[in-house]
This record gives C-alpha cells, structure tokens and sequence, in this order.
C-alpha cells in the first residue's frame, strides 16, 4: 500500500515532502487550531478583566439583582437574563414547529418543482442583514401588533388563570413578544436548511421498506427519519438557540428597552445583547464594567447552553447506540 | 543601454520622492476628530465646506459622546466631540480645553387624536410628572389647567425615551431635574437613565416610530428630526413663565440670554435660561482638545476650521435647525484659544 503512494508521488513528478515539509504543514495545522482556543481564552479573560470592578462591587448578586441606573451607578442583570431567555423561549417556541414542518414539507411530500424555489426562499430569509429585520419590526409588524394581534391575545388567552398574566397590559406592538417573534423569523432559516439536510441523508432504503410495510408519511417521519436523523435535529435546534440568545439589532429595536421585569410577555423588556448595543458607546466607569459583566453572562450561558445540548446528544447516542 | 536604465530608475526615485512627499504633507493636515452624533450633520457640513476652501480634510467619525471623550485622552485623534461638558478635574486631568460650538433644541413630541403642533401647552413640573409616571392620564388636571379650550381626551399616557446611550437624554433629563425636584432625586441626569416607566427605541428615528405608532404617547427628539418628519411637537412654559414654541428664534433666545462668560470651561447646561422668548430645552456641543499641541500645523488647521465655522458657518447650521454660537461668544472662544491652546514651544497656535 505504501509502495502504490510512493511510486503514484514520483510518477508525478512532484518532490517527495519530507520530513520538514510534514512537520511545518502539522505544524502550522496545530497552530491554526490552537489559535482558535487562545481567542476563545483571549474573549473570555478580557471580558473577566473588564468585568472585575462590577462583580466586585456588586458581588454574586449582580446575576440575580433587578437594576439599572446609570445615575447612581447601580446595576443588576436580572432584567436583561429574563429578557434574553424569555425571548430565546418564545423565539424557539414558534420556530421549532414551524422549521420541522417546512423541513418535513421539503423532504417528504414538496413536489419537485417547488422544491428548489421554497429552498431558495429560505436560505435567502438568512441572507437578509439583522437591521433589516429591525426597521421591518419597527414599522411594520409593531403597528400590527399593537393594531390586531395583542388586542386579540388580551381578549383571549388573557383571562386563562394563571396563563393569562403572561398576556396581559397595554397592547405597545412592541415588547418580549414581538421580539421572540421576530426571533424566530430570523432562526428559522439555520434550523430549516440543516434539517432538511439531515433528512436527506435518511437512506432511501429505510423510507422505501416502511412505505412498503404500508406506514403513512406521518409514521415514517415519526420513526423512521426522526429516529435517524435526531442528533442532527438537535444540534440545529441548538445552534438556533445560541443565535437566539445573542441575537443584537433586530431585538434591540422592538424589544422595548425597558430594565424592569414585567409578568407580561406583552411588556416592554430587555435583552442582554440589546443593553449592550444600546449603551456601549456613552457608557464608562462602572456602567461600562457592568455592561461587560453582561457580556460574560451571556458567555456562560451560550456555553451552558452548548454543553447541555452535547450532553444530551452523548446520551441519546448512548441509549440508542 | 545602462544609462536610459539609470535614467529611467532616477524618475522612479523622483517619482516616489515627489508622491512621498505629497502624501505626507497632505496627511500632515488630516485632521481627525470623533463624538456627539448629534452635531454630526453640522460639523460634515462645515468639513465639506472648508475642505473646499482650503484643502484641509476634516475626518469626523460620529461614534457617540462617550467615545469621542474616551478617543480625546487616549490621543487617538485630533479633537473630540460631546454633549455632556466635562468637569474642571477631568479637564486638568488629561490637559483638555473645552469650547461650545453649537446648540440646538429637544422638543417633546405627541401623538393625540386631533392634536396639532403647537396645540398642547406643557408645563417642566407637569412633563416630569408624566415621564416619572404620576401624570398618568391626558385629562389630568395638570394638563387641563395649562391648556383651557383644548379637548384632552381620557386617554393613557404612554411615555417613550431613547434606548441608546445619548447626549439628548442626558440635557432631557438634565431640564426635567432641573423644573421638578422628585425627578431629580429620584433619577437624575446621565446619557442613560432609570426610566421609571414606558417604553425605549433606537435613536431619534426609534422614539419617533413609536410615538407616531402608539396613540397617547409622548416622547422626545432633536427639534430638526421633528420638523422634518412633521411630528407633533408641543409648546413648552420657559423658566420666566411664558409659553413658546420651538424655533430657531426661541432657541437662539436661549442661547444669548446664557450666562457664558462666568461658566467655568464653558460648563453650562443650557436647560431653563432666562428671557420671555427662550425655549428651555436646549443643549450645546462642547470640543475638546489637547492644551499642549505637538503638531503646530495640524493644530493651526484645527482651530481654523473651528474659527473659521463659528464665524462663517452660521447659515449651514441654520439650513440644519442648529443655533449658531452668539458674536460675543465666538470672540470669548477665541480669547480662550489664544490663552490656552499651545504649541510645544510655549506660543499660542491662533492667531
């Protein structure tokens, strides 16, 4: 085996590498990838560094403290953590269905002739600049919001017991709802190309035999295409999720940016990616320090988000070899 | 054959000499400055004016109030640009002068059924009681004693404020501190405040989305994005007890009645200044530069665009619905230059 490889090099033509050659291209190839966990270590010491006057003031507290004034220079990150997660919920909430259904629609029953145009549609839909979905936030689906579809929720699922305190307060158009809305808009797009992906890669033998055996396309769906292609389905639900909670302009302009904790999904709140894009650029002193504490939490949770979801896969692997 | 080469490599060498040379002088008088977004539109323009005028290039990079101070004293540019005038100890700290160049207004903007601009008469007191949240309805009686004859419905009110870090909120909340004495202890004045209630958007073109969107809001933005996009604005009581509307005159009233010639560097929040015509929310731009200026040439070219502006810029920053500085304002800018922006030999750069 070894003899074919070296006799095909010198037929052709090309110099043998050699020793140095192999060494300098590992080389190279261990100190790129290096390079990544150095700035991954980098980001995050310099986001402690940055952080340490907050944390030191305020202590462990800061994470859980509803606060933020900039006058007194008092600050928590209850408000922005809630926001954050509330909206990621939300965001995945309505976008996990709905991506499973385009992917399922795609891959299972969408003629071919569709196929590519829909396809097409979406991965455009990931094209489009964060902004963009901002302003169209703003001054379009807002007004709607406001106009139509809060109303219709406070008459609705507003008297629910318990649910209902979720929905509740002056229809604004804008808040954590439209936020987690706009959100999912926006996750969608990942969570519908990588599934479709997976799917594709069900061997069409599987599909076919199930048919066979006279199951609908909902049952080879069921236990067919999701069994086999679950650790995909997963990781694109998580690589949503972390784009979700990271997610800055499109959120900032329809979050409503306000630092009080609000029962209301309807409310106005705050996300931790917004606070920062709202006030980096005025802040210093202590204010910048908390806005970099900030940045640190949203690291860790991205990570704890990250590491749950391998977790979770190594067990599902495990369970079902 | 060798001597057209030596011939031919000499130009080169002449060539890149001549090129070397004219990159350099003409970076020499690259002046760089950052801050406030909010004198942004004015200072590109008198850039672009002057650039035309005399081959100075004026690089401005409006990145915020915060920044442009951050960048000044870190020395990474020319001159910096803020909203918020600094103190005395942070001036002599980093061995800054700081000067006024411009000012300009912040009107509150409603959006009621009915109402146009100029028709709701609002009181300091009244319009910080609103945005702390113990004004809470537009038929409350605060709101009807100041504006008899006006149909105020019984509508919610619903405040709205900017989310971003800005010089605007600060002279905003600056003034409301200043009229109504709960709000000054109970939030204050910085570039980001606690907002007690409402709802927060993106820039000016945020606050004025929402207020045009939600029916029974109000708001605050600078008077040139009101006018140009026909937002309802209000008329305001000033600090002598007179209704006025927001215009060039009431501001320019504002900025000659200030008391500059006793404000110490200049530190003058322009919030409620006497005279019956002045409107009481405005605000000044303040630059900062360095006392000691290594570069006399670059320095000269500095001060001349801000000379030169302050004294012939005044219709580009009027076109703008800016406040050009008062005559006898720009002479006691002036006098400070001279007395306190050096070159590194001990002499004044201008004149």
């Amino acid at each position: 085996m070894t003899n074919v490889t070296v006799t095909a090099d010198h037929s052709r033509g090309g110099a043998h590498p050699g020793r140095l050659g192999n060494f300098l291209f590992g080389g190279s190839a261990w100190i790129f990838a290096i390079l990544v966990l150095v700035l991954l270590l980098a980001v995050m010491v310099s986001l402690v560094i940055g952080a340490w006057p907050a944390f030191h003031q305020f202590g462990i507290a800061f994470v859980w403290t509803e606060a933020w004034n900039p006058v007194k220079d008092h600050y928590g990150a209850m408000a922005p953590l809630y926001g954050t997660l509330v909206t990621a919920v939300i965001a995945m909430g309505v976008g996990v269905p709905v991506s499973l259904g385009i992917a399922i629609f795609l891959t299972e029953l969408c003629p071919n002739s569709l196929k590519r145009p829909i396809s097409t549609a979406v991965e455009l839909l990931a094209a489009v600049p964060s902004i963009i979905y901002g302003m169209w936030g703003l001054f379009v689906l807002a007004p709607l919001m406001q106009k139509y579809f809060e109303p219709a929720l406070i008459a609705t699922l507003g008297n629910v017991p318990f649910l209902g305190d979720l929905f509740q307060g002056p229809p604004y158009g804008i808040g954590l709802f439209t936020a987690g809305l706009i959100l999912s808009a926006m996750v969608l797009p990942y969570m519908v190309s990588i599934m479709r992906d997976v799917f594709e890669t069900v061997p069409p033998q599987f599909r076919e035999s199930a048919y066979g055996l006279g199951a609908t396309t909902w049952e080879v769906v069921r236990s067919v295409v999701l069994p086999y292609s679950r650790v995909g389905v997963i990781g694109a639900f998580m690589l949503a999720l972390g784009r979700a909670l990271g997610e800055t302009m499109a959120v900032t302009f329809v979050v409503g940016n306000s630092y009080h904790i609000m029962k209301s999904f309807l409310a106005p709140g705050a996300t931790i990616a917004s606070s920062l894009a709202n006030e980096f650029a005025e802040a210093d002193g202590l204010q910048l320090s908390a806005l970099l504490a900030l940045g640190f939490l949203l690291f860790v949770l991205t990570f704890t988000v990250i590491g749950v979801a391998r977790l979770m896969l190594l067990r599902l692997q495990r369970k079902y070899g | 054959m060798s001597c057209t080469v030596v011939r031919t490599l000499r130009q080169a060498a002449f060539g890149t000499l001549a090129i070397l040379a004219m990159s350099s002088s003409a970076h020499a008088l690259d002046v760089t400055g950052a801050g406030s977004t909010f004198v942004n539109p004015v200072l590109q323009k008198w850039a672009e004016a002057y650039k035309a005028k005399t081959g100075v290039a004026i690089n401005y990079q409006s990145v915020g109030s915060g920044a442009g101070i951050k960048q000044i004293e870190g020395g990474t540019v020319d001159f910096g640009a803020t909203d918020k005038a600094l103190e005395a100890a942070e001036l002599a700290a980093n061995d800054l002068v700081q000067f006024p160049t411009i000012v300009g207004g912040i009107v509150p903007i409603v959006n009621l059924p009915g109402i146009k601009s100029g028709d709701i008469k609002l009181d300091g007191a009244t319009l910080g009681g609103i945005f702390l949240g113990t004004i809470k309805s537009w038929n409350d009686p605060a709101l009807v004693k100041d504006n008899p004859g006006v149909n105020l419905p019984n509508l919610p009110i619903t405040t709205v404020h900017r989310s971003d870090g800005s010089g605007t909120t600060y002279n905003f909340a600056y003034y409301l501190g200043s009229v109504n004495a709960d709000w000054q202890s109970k939030v204050g004045a910085a570039t980001a405040v606690d907002w007690p209630n409402g709802v927060g958007g993106k820039g000016n073109e945020g606050v004025s989305a929402l207020v045009q969107q939600t029916v029974g809001s109000i708001g605050y933005v600078e008077i040139a994005y009101a006018t140009q996009n026909k937002l309802t604005y209000t008329k305001m009581r000033n600090a002598d007890g007179y209704f006025v509307e927001p215009s060039l005159a009431t501001f320019q009233a504002a900025a000659a009645n200030a008391d500059w010639a006793t404000a110490p560097f200049y530190r003058l929040v322009l919030a409620s200044q006497p005279g019956k015509d002045s409107w009481p929310i405005t605000a000044a731009t303040f630059i900062l530069v360095h006392a000691k200026q290594a570069d006399a040439a670059k320095a000269k070219a500095m001060l001349g665009f801000f000379d030169w502006s302050l004294n012939n810029g005044q219709k580009m920053a009027e076109d703008l619905i800016y406040v050009p500085l008062p005559d006898k304002l720009v002479k006691q800018i002036e006098a400070t230059w001279a007395a306190n922006v050096k070159t590194s030999d001990g002499k004044p750069v201008l004149p």
